[in-house]
């Protein structure tokens, strides 16, 4: 009898051990622990502006980004010059995704006849999961040239007069999903400054955010404080303020700012309207994304 | 008497690891979806859909990681996690439930089995019931699963604003597609 209540007990202990097996309630809990992923942060900004400044954004890989800007006369003579908008310096420009990583892009400005071409480059990408990184970090190129004739022809003109050149670090994070924020330590080369007193290096800091209002619309603040004694006593720093509006393929930016140029050389050392004077002007980018190529699916 | 506790022993533990050798499982399943809208198609793929099918109670669970959806174009990939799915609140997808009909499934044998599945479906934080049609198909020993469905977006808490009304179906196409592997200890 013993034994049996021994045999009955070892069995019982043995199907025990292997109980946990059939008790298991979630199924997918037997596949054990997944392989992490690395997640990176995505949609910092709605686009690869915040304004003026370019963002920690960068236009995807294969993906065309055609924008037109405009930036009108300052709003202070009223209804008389319509607040501006009789008169607009404008931007078209396209802007292209090579990788995820790098971008690149030219634009042709009205103000100053200006061509300028920009390359932005990706070096560490905000994510979380396998790989963990807090910010994001890009390094950004700039050539600007004016192609306006030469004011005085007689005199001896060099053709690197016309260049000027943008260096920037983009430093952000998308703190939270309202909220990002960057820093944009800059520096703009001029080959030719008009007087002694300007100086060929302009050093700046950018900094600008984003916090969203609802899933599609998104307040943005731009503001550029240049190191003193560098500029012509007439230039101030950069301060923006702009709206994002996105709709499916088009982002659009409203945007109230006292820069008028829409290149680095200009709305970081050629600032020249105060806020405080009334002297802002309306402005806005239009971004249209056209996708070249297509990942595969299958 | 000892030989007959061991035997009975190791009947139990037979039983335990054939009862165990009925689970399938998949890392690379395929789920995909379509909508199709007046303006546009729009379509998304995800290979890494993670399945376990209890062939003995018929049993099924789904996980599937929203941001490892790929689509198209970088900017609808932007917009169906931000806007949409909100990916960061809401990481996974996932279907909890059973074949009703498992019984009349016979997963040893070559031969295509309609079934029926019943059970939880949760997308973007609401959980539905729901039920599909879908098949086994057993071929020289690969086990395949498939299913259609549809889904209203609106069901699972999902807005489509009126300005891309005609760019988003209201009921989205999902495709389901996986190859079942047999799940071993340990793996």
């Amino acid at each position: 009898m013993k034994k049996h209540l021994y045999t009955l007990l070892m069995s019982l202990a043995l199907s025990m051990a292997a109980l946990p097996l059939f008790a298991q309630e979630d199924l997918l809990s037997l596949l054990g622990e997944e392989e992490e992923t690395t997640d990176y942060a995505t949609a910092s900004f709605k686009t690869s502006r915040v304004i003026n400044l370019h963002s920690l954004e960068n236009t995807a890989s294969g993906v065309l980004d055609f924008k037109i800007s405009h930036r009108f006369n300052t709003v202070q003579n009223g209804l008389y010059d319509f607040f501006g908008l009789d008169g607009a310096n404008l931007r078209i420009g396209f802007d292209y995704g090579v990788t995820d990583r790098l971008a690149i892009g030219i634009g042709r400005s009205n103000y100053e006849k200006t061509l300028d071409g920009f390359a932005k480059y990706k070096i560490l990408r905000q994510s979380k999961g396998k790989r963990n990184m807090p910010i994001t970090l890009a390094a950004f190129g700039s050539v600007a040239m004016q192609t306006l004739k030469w004011a005085n022809p007689d005199r001896d003109n060099h053709f690197s007069s016309r260049l000027y050149y943008t260096g920037q670090l983009i430093i952000g994070r998308k703190i939270s999903e309202g909220f990002s924020l960057q820093l944009s330590p800059t520096i703009v080369h001029r080959n030719l400054v008009a007087t002694f007193d300007e100086s060929n290096d302009v050093l700046a800091l950018g900094i600008g955010t984003r916090v969203k209002l609802s899933k599609r619309m998104a307040i943005n603040l731009e503001y550029i404080y240049v190191l003193p004694d560098q500029l012509a006593p007439q230039f101030v720093n950069s301060l923006s303020v702009g709206l994002d509006i996105e709709t499916g393929g088009h982002v659009f930016q409203l945007h109230f700012s006292n820069s008028r140029i829409m290149v680095e050389k200009g709305f970081i050392a050629e600032t020249a309207n105060k806020w405080e004077d009334g002297g802002i002007h309306f402005g806005f980018n239009i971004s249209r994304v056209f996708t070249i190529v297509r990942p595969p699916l299958d | 008497m000892f030989k007959k506790c061991i035997l009975f022993a190791l009947f139990g533990l037979f039983a335990v690891s054939a009862a165990h050798a009925q689970k399938y499982f998949t890392r690379e399943g395929k789920v995909s979806f379509s909508s199709d809208a007046k303006v546009e198609k729009i379509e998304a793929v995800n290979k890494t859909a993670t399945s376990v099918y209890d062939a003995a109670t018929g049993k099924m669970e789904f996980a599937v990681l929203i941001k490892a959806f790929q689509f198209e174009k970088a900017l609808m990939q932007e917009h169906f996690n931000e806007n949409y799915m909100e990916s960061d609140k809401f990481p996974k997808a996932s279907f909890k439930g059973s074949v009703t009909d498992f019984k009349a499934v016979n997963l040893a044998k070559d031969g295509v089995y309609p079934v029926k599945v019943k059970g939880q479906l949760s997308i973007h934080g609401v959980t539905k019931d729901v039920e599909a049609d879908g098949k086994f198909t057993v071929k020289g020993g690969v086990i395949a699963a498939a299913s259609t469905f549809e889904v209203a977006v609106a069901d699972y808490g999902i807005v489509i604003p009126a300005v891309v009304r005609d760019n988003i179906a209201k009921t989205v196409k999902i495709d389901v597609a996986l190859t079942y592997q047999e799940l071993k200890k340990g793996s």
